[in-house]
């Protein structure tokens, strides 16, 4: 398909318009080739575990627990010491700190208990993998067992066994509210109009329970990380990380007692191997370097297998969620009352943030008035919880658009033309009082819902299948701290070519080549002529985080900023050198011009590094460079516990709609899925390709989670399916018959070039959009995630009898 | 451990070196030959990124022990890059077609792509299919893969 035939201009009228003078781009909204890609494609490109680190090299072997709650009652660790080739073993002992990224509640290694199966109690380093597994094996640890609880919605019950008895003590983000004496980790309450008053007044009040597994990313790359505590007392840590300044951040801070400070702390990240939320944050990368520090002088590396991967990484956190929703009879949705209990885990210093986000946003892409928000977090004795591609929205989405599809049904009104009535609008409240953002979700409604061929009944050729269809909404915003910012470096080189330093990371989203198309917009320079580097926070300037899909927003508007002040610097240089006024001259084909001496040209490679020479034969100027920040300064996430109002936690939402074909074989609920449509409004699409392989690849991801994939845990907290043979994800063999991506660009005022996020939404409609297509096909409802043929055809069955 | 002396020709060139019998084959080409484009993902044959020729056949290099290479030819992409044709014309359609994001999958598809195109140069969409499905993409969806693969068969 043509990429450029799939974008859709914005209308005339269309408020936030972009500023003329980003008009008649050159680079940017051009689908340009990759800049990362001849290292990706011919092998070349390096992943932290590829990285050399000569024959002083030592590696880790955890201990892990094997119970999910107990009290750790000695852990013997001399038959480990004395192996030839252990050169140390770590324990609790060594390190008592906790640490966290939203709320302190974890520890480098478990001191007094386990919290769940899986956990690090202990670590072996050696001089070689294999006498440190060994080592791992002979270290004795003996437990005495502690009631464990493993459901979110029994971890509220009164006699529930507590996970942290100490809550009371730990520190927090001033926007967590949580409840001592109880497993409640934070509590997001939203109180808005008069829901009492909105349920009475509707004509319909639908009430139901939808549940939603744990989920694990399966980024094909494990972690993996490498510290060297040098002789110097410097900390380098190689770590395969979306985060890097946000982990050099928390290794100096739980490390401090070691004498480490900020600048003491350099975190070099490569490429990843795919992240989704995976590698954001802290996980495993502290105990690489907590371990460092016992082994001054010599690297050693810390490298998960794929069981590892799935036990003790951040997992995506399992919901209940109950839902009332009340409607009047034209349409009209009159109150909302969402609770979502959360299964968030052992540790919930990452996960407490999915919880307070979706609590936030849990109305998804719809005006209501009157709404009650109760999002939950809580402890239970699994893993720990985090960041997941969507992180939370595609959890509430899945109980929120099967209920309002259902809802439609019931008022006998079309479920898309009962989302267009209630569809949010420019400028309207928001759960928490702020207002809306330019959105296109109209467009994007009407677009996903006619390449589906909405309102058409069609059959199968197969009288044992079923045709069904739907079409839902979504919407997410950046989940941040309200002062997270960008920060970017550029450079010219002498032969007129750029340097760009960012600590965004490219895990295969394309950031690199989106920030040299800004940087190339700016300076009329093409992006080969543009080099990005993944971070090292040594060189590389601030990043908060690469996740919330905020950073083609955020490193996006620092770049633009770096290269225009690169830009000023030239012009200022022009000016001063050849008298010429500034506001004549412009950019064109790697030269500065100007527009009223039409033959003046001179190309950057004359005078970007060495200067120009002024009549007097001296030189001015000398090397160009730019910096850039950005920071979003309306936001705010101070507001009050009980209601939510007051604050304006998110800086904007991109929002979209997708519509799905399915076929479903009546006997055995096997679903095949034979045409999907996903129209995101990305504000301006910097490069409409890799917007199109976000839409392609997100759904697939999507689509795995409600067909086949959830973590399954035995009654004593034990995952059963810990690799790939048990929890499947998609082959080549499970991609949708037919894909139709569709870009809508209504745009973002604030975003670079107009642009706002993209990576996470295009996984968020997949839930909803099977599970309502199921019902229509075979009039079967599924409540529960994942919507697997047994399910279906176990549900269809029994409609049958 | 007694050590096995084994010779094998790595990206043509000829390799002998010492290694335990339970020295896996993807170990030994990372961590001592230092031939990295191979992956380690799932080490039990579930993902396909360790994906090496040998012999002329695809195999995955975490199943299989480094004393089982005595004597045979392996390929990796490292060698596969100006060694074969196919691969050749195959990185020409992945990169132009976006046929990979985070890059981590790329090396062994591309070498199972090139098994494919040297057995089959006319393999259409479901033998692309096949011959893919033993390497997870977490991040593509594979349709750019199919499609990148899918043109160079066409001799795009």
């Amino acid at each position: 398909m043509d990429i450029d035939k799939i974008i859709s201009k914005p209308k005339k009228g269309v408020k936030g318009k972009v500023k003329t003078q980003d008009d008649g781009l050159q680079v940017v909204g051009k689908s340009v080739q990759r800049i990362d890609g001849w290292e990706k494609i011919r092998g070349a490109a390096r992943y932290t575990d590829d990285l050399e680190f000569g024959p002083g090299l030592l590696y880790a072997a955890l201990v892990e627990s094997p119970r999910a709650h107990a009290r750790i009652k000695s852990i013997d660790t001399s038959a480990a010491e004395k192996l030839r080739g252990v050169v140390k073993v770590v324990t609790g002992r060594n390190f008592v700190h906790k640490f966290g990224l939203y709320m302190n509640d974890r520890y480098i290694f478990a001191t007094d208990r386990v919290r769940f199966v899986g956990e690090q109690v202990a670590a072996v380093i050696a001089t070689d993998p294999k006498t440190a597994l060994r080592g791992a094996e002979l270290v004795k640890a003996e437990y005495e067992d502690l009631p464990a609880v493993m459901d979110p919605v029994k971890a509220l019950e009164k006699n529930a066994p507590l996970v942290h008895p100490d809550l009371k003590n730990y520190t927090h983000v001033p926007w967590f509210f949580p409840k001592p004496g109880t497993n409640i980790a934070h509590w997001r309450k939203i109180r808005r109009g008069d829901p009492a008053r909105g349920f009475k007044d509707a004509d319909l009040v639908l009430e139901d329970t939808y549940t939603v597994p744990r989920y694990a990313h399966c980024a094909i790359e494990n972690h993996s990380a490498i510290g060297l505590y040098d002789a110097s007392g410097r900390l380098t840590m190689w770590t395969s990380s979306q985060s890097p300044f946000t982990q050099r951040h928390v290794f100096a801070e739980t490390l401090k007692a070691f004498g480490i400070a900020h600048k003491d702390v350099r975190v070099v990240s490569t490429y990843i191997g795919g992240g989704f939320g995976g590698k954001a944050g802290v996980t495993m990368e502290i105990i690489a370097a907590a371990l460092a520090i016992t082994v001054p002088g010599r690297p050693v590396k810390l490298l998960w297998t794929r069981a590892q991967e799935f036990r003790n990484t951040y997992q995506r956190l399992g919901v209940t969620t109950k839902i009332k929703m009340g409607a009047t009879k034209d349409g009209k949705i009159t109150a909302l009352d969402f609770r979502l209990y959360w299964d968030a885990g052992a540790y919930v210093e990452y996960g407490a943030n999915v919880v307070n986000a979706a609590g936030l946003s849990a109305s998804g892409p719809y005006r209501v008035d009157n709404i009650s928000i109760d999002s939950v977090c809580t402890y239970t004795n699994l893993p720990p919880g985090g960041a997941y591609r969507g992180f939370g929205y595609s959890e509430f989405l899945f109980g929120l658009e099967s209920h309002l599809t259902r809802m439609a049904e019931k008022l006998g009104i079309d479920p898309v033309e009962f989302r267009k009535r209630n569809a949010i609008k420019e400028g309207e409240t928001l759960p928490y009082g702020a207002h809306m953002n330019p959105t296109g979700i109209q467009e994007a409604i009407d677009k996903a819902a006619k390449e589906i061929r909405w309102g058409v009944r069609e059959k199968s050729g197969d009288p044992r299948k079923a045709i069904g269809k739907s079409v839902v909404c979504f919407w997410k915003a950046p989940a941040m701290p309200p002062n997270a910012s960008s920060s970017a470096f550029l450079k010219f080189n002498e032969d007129g070519s750029v340097n760009i330093l960012v600590s965004g990371m490219d895990m295969g989203q394309g950031l690199l080549t989106v920030m040299a198309q800004v940087a190339g917009e700016v300076l009329a320079l093409p992006v080969t002529r543009i080099r990005v580097e993944t971070p090292d926070t040594d060189r590389n300037p601030y990043e908060w985080q690469t996740v919330g899909s905020h950073v083609t927003w955020s490193c996006g508007n620092a770049v633009k900023r770096a290269a225009m002040e690169a830009r000023e610097r030239i012009f200022d240089l022009v000016q001063r050198v050849h008298c010429l006024d500034r506001s004549t001259l412009y950019l064109e084909d790697e030269c500065v011009r100007c527009r009223t001496k039409p033959g003046f040209r001179l190309p950057f490679r004359d005078f970007v590094i060495n200067g120009m020479q002024a009549d007097d034969h001296t030189f001015k100027g000398g090397p160009i460079m730019g910096s850039g920040l950005f920071m979003p300064e309306f936001t705010s996430a101070i507001s009050d516990p009980e209601t939510g109002q007051g604050g304006h936690p998110n800086v904007h939402y991109t929002t979209g709609a997708a519509g799905v074909i399915l076929e479903v074989d009546r006997e055995t609920g096997k679903v095949k899925i034979k045409k999907v449509s996903l129209a995101v409004d990305c504000g301006k699409a910097i490069n409409p390709d890799l917007v199109k392989g976000q839409i392609v690849g997100g759904l697939l991801q999507g689509f795995a989670t409600v067909l086949y994939e959830d973590m399954r845990y035995d009654g004593k907290g034990r995952l059963l399916n810990p690799n790939f043979s048990d929890y499947k994800i998609p082959t080549a063999k499970d991609m949708p018959d037919e894909v139709v991506p569709i870009i809508v660009e209504v745009p973002q005022p604030d975003g670079p070039y107009g642009a706002r996020g993209v990576g996470e939404h295009t996984m968020l409609p997949c839930a909803p959009l099977i599970a309502n297509a199921v019902a229509d096909a075979l009039g079967v409802r599924i409540n529960s995630m994942p919507v697997t043929k047994e399910k279906v055809a176990l549900a269809a069955g029994g409609k049958n009898k | 451990m007694k050590k096995h002396p084994i010779s094998f020709k790595l990206n043509g060139e000829k390799v002998s070196i010492e290694v335990e019998p339970s020295d896996v084959l993807v170990d030994v080409l990372r961590e001592r030959l230092g031939v990295k484009s191979p992956k380690v993902g799932c080490d039990r044959g579930d993902c396909g990124t360790c994906t090496i020729i040998m012999d002329g056949r695809t195999m995955r290099a975490c199943l299989a022990l480094a004393v089982e290479a005595d004597g045979a030819e392996l390929v990796t992409l490292e060698g596969a890059n100006t060694s074969r044709k196919w691969t050749q014309k195959l990185q020409k359609n992945f990169h132009r077609k976006n046929a990979f994001q985070c890059g981590f999958c790329a090396p062994g598809i591309i070498l199972s792509a090139t098994e494919l195109l040297e057995k089959n140069p006319k393999a259409g969409k479901h033998e692309i299919k096949e011959a893919i499905a033993g390497n997870l993409c977490r991040c593509t969806g594979y349709e750019p893969i199919v499609e990148a693969i899918d043109e160079t068969a066409k001799g795009k």
